[in-house]
């Protein structure tokens, strides 16, 4: 049994260590968000947060995370109560088939959380390694910057509703 | 068992015996016959109608007033399902929110075939645009009759007809008379475009919020009772032979439930998934596979190619002799495999429980991989249902349909328990069936005046569609001891057609001449690919359009309407080149240096869907051949517009694919294998390359018919590129993808 730690709660998981957090959070948790895309690292789709870093789960064992904060997309928000990027990308419509946008959400979010008016240029580094196939990255880019401007005003934290 | 267990909607409405009106049993026996045999007499009916002619197969209204609408088709990510809703929502005179849309599934909807050719709007789009006319127009008959009033003394209104006297009756009381058990008009009372409150707006998609809050919404996120995972593995090459494997050690691995064999079909079975991965590898590295070397030289594809037996069409034969041109040039132009690549590889979970399998695939055509599955485990079709649930963007045929059929093998072994196939990333890159190569050749004259005399245009290529119709299209059913022939393969007809998609030039030119040669040979697995032949021919035609307007000493915008009659066609060129500022800021890049530069294409998806034109500003680093599309504007024709936003997002999207494709996307292989099986060895657009800007201008045409969106940019969007590339580095190149090395290599030469 291993301690872990998802959205504020702690999860008693029986799985063997080398598991890679992925599986645990789709199925130990049944938390959707987190994407299995490739298992090796590449893709990004697997993106969640670790004590405020963004981290491809499908490449950290288990092992790895006693201890540790684990926030998925799950945890930021809901429908009716979403967190600003989470409205933000509703506003924005920012998805096509929307596989990988979990997890540009969560590397997203993890940059707003250490610099909250990002500039364009570090929007497009910071994605860098999430790969998105429908080709919605302008979207995904006015999300972000959307989101930013939302986090940056007493708005968002007083009125969390979509519209 | 009595007899084989019936999961079709036959059954459905046997048993349901329901008052609120439901679907006619004609109409569902219907869908099982044969397409030419369920044609109405008299007019064609409008889209999918004229295969499912019944009202209620597509709109119900139960007794309590629910309204659903059922399309045949399969939600990829296009946004249909809104659009869908929203055209319901209009004609029915309800409420957005008060229709539940359902989608492809054999037990529930249409046989609408498969979800492809930028057909979901013309064909489901338009049968329920009509669908919902015609039972509004028939519940305002029946309030008619039981108001004892003419009906045009009536109106509706959020779901009600109201008499002047205030009386109104629900749609759901209307309803209970069975009056939408009918068919279908050819001719429909649809509602004035100027009075649209919903087609037309740009309504937020419905699928997702679900998406951006960790929502249960592909068949990945499907977690069934009891259900277990399975992983197949798969032989290292194409036509490998499973020699042996020691399955002892494997089977002694905590959680393994299962290992299935079959042949050269191997798959495990876990309690877990992470055991199932684990045993996978376990069992990928015990099992000895007899290979062999046969696989045509990558780096000589286009002569392989043009060097395999081919049949061959004149598809267009047009002479004039009294035009000759005088000035002639001639272009050879090829595309290497490519992949779907798709974000997340393909998945499905199937359940055989009580001799009826159950299938929750992404596929996009439920009805034919029915069939095919039905095929491969001898089982009569009514007792295999396959019920779409959305996966990760496909962009054609991908793996999905194989998935599929895994799921459904495997679960057979398993009786009772959902098995959850995933396929693992090398998976759905090596196996998936790619878009195929192609070689086009081409060359024209110009006469004195600088116009286009004599078009000369031939294009080999395999078919584009190995699509399931029979198990052999499924890798399992081929991978099997007694396995499926692959079926032969077929040119898609015109005027769609498949390799010569788009081959036929839609400018008017006197002398033009189109050849297919068409390659039954496949070297590679290859199938449906967004926009099929259309993207390399569009990237040809539109290509050697701008070397020819170089030739006339002509603008490459100018030029192209000087040979184009089609009206809605000039509208989206002069569109997109106005509101790029084509002609002013042309000029002034080339007075900004020499890495910069402007490209413009245009087609008409098939000659017969929807228009679109593309300019393009890419910068060219002239050190490293790095190519990057700064800026597009887009214009499109689609016909009448039902979500904007939902056409925008498709054109962006494909600006964006189809940039991919064209400057970084090759299959790579040796003599045996496939040897691009991650996204390492297969690199795509990351988000270093994404441009500045991307402006889509829609041109909307209320009461035209819906053309369709999905695929139209994509050919428009490569020859931009290539011929914005070739602006700027004054070379041009003809070889897909427009790599750096091969900028660097012209730009040095």
């Amino acid at each position: 049994m291993i301690t872990l730690k998802v959205n504020g709660q702690d999860h008693q998981v029986d799985a063997d260590p080398d598991t890679p957090l992925l599986y645990v959070l789709r199925n130990d948790l049944e938390l959707n968000a987190a994407k299995f895309g490739c298992g090796l690292g590449q893709c990004g789709s697997c993106t969640v947060i670790v004590d405020g870093q963004a981290v491809l789960s499908c490449v950290t064992p288990l092992l790895l995370l006693e201890g540790k904060q684990v926030t998925t997309l799950e945890g930021l928000g809901t429908v009716a109560a979403p967190a600003p990027i989470q409205r933000a990308f509703m506003e924005e419509q920012a998805a096509q088939c929307g596989y990988c946008i979990a997890g540009m959400m969560m590397r997203a979010q993890a940059l707003l959380m250490r610099n909250s008016k990002p500039t364009d240029a570090q929007i497009r580094a910071e994605l860098e390694p999430n790969l998105c196939r429908c080709g919605t990255h302008m979207r995904i880019l006015r999300a972000v910057h959307r989101a930013a401007r939302l986090m940056d005003t007493a708005d968002a934290a007083g009125d969390r509703s979509i519209r | 068992m009595n007899g084989p267990v019936i999961l079709d909607r036959r059954s459905v409405l046997a048993g349901g015996g329901a008052l609120i009106v439901s679907f006619s049993l004609r109409g569902a026996v219907a869908q099982e016959a044969k397409p030419q045999e369920l044609k109405p007499q008299g007019p064609k009916l409008p889209g999918s109608l004229a295969t499912s002619p019944y009202l209620d197969s597509w709109i119900r209204i139960d007794a309590d007033g629910r309204i659903t609408a059922f399309t045949g088709k399969a939600e990829l990510g296009q946004g249909f399902r809104t659009a869908f809703q929203q055209i319901a929502a209009e004609q029915l005179d309800v409420p957005f929110d008060a229709i539940k849309v359902i989608t492809a599934d054999t037990k529930l909807t249409a046989n609408e075939g498969y979800t492809s050719g930028s057909h979901s709007m013309q064909d489901s789009g338009t049968a329920i645009l009509h669908a919902a006319a015609q039972v509004r127009a028939l519940l305002m008959a029946e309030a008619a009759r039981r108001f004892e009033l003419p009906a045009e003394n009536l109106r509706s209104e959020n779901a009600a007809v109201i008499a002047p006297d205030g009386r109104r009756l629900g749609y759901g009381e209307l309803v209970a008379a069975d009056v939408l058990h009918v068919q279908a008009q050819p001719t429909s009372p649809l509602k004035d475009p100027q009075s649209f409150k919903v087609m037309g707006q740009p309504v937020p998609r419905v699928d997702i919020p679900a998406k951006v809050t960790g929502g249960a919404a592909y068949v990945q996120d499907m977690r069934l009772p009891g259900m277990v995972h399975a992983r197949v593995v798969r032989p290292p090459s194409y036509g490998a032979e499973l020699m042996e494997f020691d399955a002892a050690a494997v089977e002694k691995m905590p959680g393994v439930i299962r290992i299935v064999r079959d042949g050269n079909f191997l798959a495990v079975v876990a309690e877990k998934e992470f055991s199932a991965v684990k045993a996978m590898h376990a069992l990928a590295a015990a099992a000895k596979w007899r290979e062999s070397a046969k696989l045509p030289n990558q780096n000589d594809l286009p002569n392989v190619l043009t060097r395999l037996p081919s049949q061959d069409f004149a598809i267009l034969s047009r002479s004039d002799p009294s035009v000759t041109g005088t000035r002639r040039l001639e272009a050879t132009y090829t595309r290497p495999y490519q992949s779907h690549g798709s974000i997340g590889p393909s998945c499905a979970v199937a359940q055989f429980a009580d001799g009826a399998m159950t299938v929750w695939t992404h596929t996009q055509g439920v009805y034919p991989d029915r069939q095919a599955i039905a095929e491969m485990l001898g089982m009569p079709q009514p007792s295999v249902r396959l019920i779409h649930v959305e996966g990760s963007g496909c962009y054609g045929h991908n793996g999905a349909d194989d998935a599929a059929a895994d799921a459904a093998l495997i679960a057979r072994a398993l009786p009772g328990r959902p098995v959850r196939v995933q396929w693992m990333r090398e998976q759905e890159h090596g196996w998936e069936p790619y878009g195929p190569a192609m070689v086009t050749k081409l060359s024209a004259a110009l006469d004195e005046a600088g116009r286009i005399a004599d078009w000369n245009f031939a294009v080999w290529s395999n078919t584009h569609s190995m699509r399931p119709g029979g198990a052999g299209s499924l890798l399992a059913a081929q991978h099997i001891a007694k396995p499926f022939a692959v079926p032969a393969p077929k040119p898609l007809p015109l005027p769609e057609g498949g390799g010569d998609r788009n081959a036929i030039p839609i400018y008017n030119f006197p002398n033009a001449h189109v050849m297919h040669h068409f390659i039954p040979a496949m070297p590679l697995r290859i199938s449906a690919m967004r926009a099929l032949g259309a993207y390399h021919n569009v990237f040809s035609l539109e290509s050697f359009m701008d070397e020819l307007a170089g030739l006339a000493g002509a603008d490459p915008v100018e030029f192209r309407l000087k040979h184009l009659d089609d009206q809605r066609g000039r509208d989206v060129v002069e569109k997109a080149a106005q509101e790029f500022g084509w002609s002013r800021d042309r000029k002034a890049a080339q007075n900004r240096g020499q890495n910069l530069g402007y490209g413009f294409a245009f087609a008409r998806y098939k000659n017969l869907a929807a228009y679109c034109a593309i300019a393009s500003e890419v910068e060219v680093d002239r050190e490293t051949g790095r190519a990057r599309l700064v800026r597009a504007v887009a214009a499109v024709d689609a016909g009448q517009v039902v979500n904007p936003d939902g056409i925008t997002n498709q054109i962006e999207g494909a600006i964006v694919q189809s940039t991919s494709w064209t400057l970084y996307e090759s299959v790579a292989f040796d003599d045996t294998r496939i040897t691009s099986i991650d996204w390492q060895t297969y690199p795509i657009l990351r988000f270093n390359s994404v441009p500045d800007s991307i402006k889509v201008h829609i041109i909307n045409r209320p009461g035209q018919p819906f053309l369709g969106s999905g695929e139209t940019g994509q050919g428009p969007a490569a020859a931009s590129v290539a011929n914005a590339i070739a602006h700027a580095t004054g070379k041009r190149l003809r070889n897909l993808p427009l790599s750096r090395k091969r900028i660097k290599d012209a730009i040095d030469a």
